[in-house]
């Protein structure tokens, strides 16, 4: 949900922590469903005589999945439209039954082209702590 | 090794319309609460005029090609080899349902680490609207693996 008091830029610190957002285990319905909706029908993250072909011990989660999750995570804090720059690194697999924590952290205050931004670093980590997803993003504040 | 002769090489643009449907499929399958991203009375009372287009469904139209792997055949690049390395989008302006975009893509690099083991290409989409607006650019990093190179 979008805050009912605005996030502003005067009020966010460099090392401020973004709510986190915590997902259910991963189910091979959610594969399914994201297959489906994404448009990704890559077999390997749904099939799993594929998947095993390719050498996989399993099916697993689509990259762009958890970058969907890092998205909510950005749109639950602020307004989409103060999005600028949004950008991942896809460092390791997100297996099924794993339980996926995005968060962010404000790493920087800037301003460029009369707008007012903040830089957040990003992650997807699982239950060990052990790091999907690394990115940031750039985000207008008023 | 992919041929570095289509480094900077265009692919044929094309259109994809946005459709509610999709987007609230996309809602429900990557756990969306929100419901400015499923109603459209929610998203009209946020400012919107129809559901808007999460940050990353653009990947997902851009999948939407009228051939998705007119990019792997031009490359050669096999399916079961491939890894998505690294995904980026800068945006310009929201984009709605209802809204037409067409799709430029460009192959921005190609190149390899670990002695040919691993091969990345890097490819750059333009994407407007139905009024020649831009509303973002995407970058995507495709790896290949080449398994009989690992050694080298």
């Amino acid at each position: 949900m979008n805050t009912v008091t605005p996030v502003r830029f005067d009020n966010v610190n460099v090392g401020d922590a973004l709510p986190a957002l915590d997902l259910p285990p991963l189910s091979r319905l959610t594969l399914a469903l994201y297959c489906g909706a994404s448009g990704d029908h890559n077999p390997i993250h749904v099939d799993l005589d594929f998947a095993k072909e390719a050498g996989m011990p399993d099916v697993f989660a689509h990259g762009m999945l958890s970058m969907a999750w890092l998205g909510r995570a950005l749109t639950d804090w602020v307004p989409q439209s103060a999005l600028r720059d949004f950008n991942v690194r896809f460092a390791a697999i997100t297996h099924v039954g794993e339980s996926i924590r995005c968060t962010g952290t404000v790493t920087e205050k800037f301003e460029h082209d009369g707008e007012r931004l903040v830089r957040v670093s990003l992650a997807t980590t699982n239950e060990a702590g052990v790091q999907k997803l690394l990115g940031e993003a750039v985000l207008s504040l008023p | 090794m992919i041929d570095r002769k289509y480094i900077g090489h265009t692919m044929a643009p094309f259109k994809v319309a946005v459709e509610a449907g999709r987007l609230r499929f996309f809602a429900k399958a990557t756990g969306q609460t929100d419901p400015v991203y499923s109603q459209d009375e929610a998203a009209r009372a946020a400012g919107h005029p129809g559901l808007p287009v999460p940050p990353t469904f653009l990947f997902c139209l851009e999948m939407e090609s009228p051939d998705p792997a007119a990019i792997r055949n031009l490359l050669g690049l096999d399916y079961k080899r491939l890894l998505h390395g690294e995904q980026g989008f800068t945006y310009h302006r929201m984009a709605h349902a209802g809204d037409v975009l067409s799709f430029e893509q460009r192959i921005e690099d190609i190149y390899d680490k670990k002695g040919g083991a691993l091969e990345f290409v890097v490819r750059k989409t333009r994407v407007s609207n139905q009024r020649g607006e831009h509303v973002a650019d995407l970058r995507g990093v495709t790896v290949m693996r080449q398994p009989e190179k690992e050694s080298a």
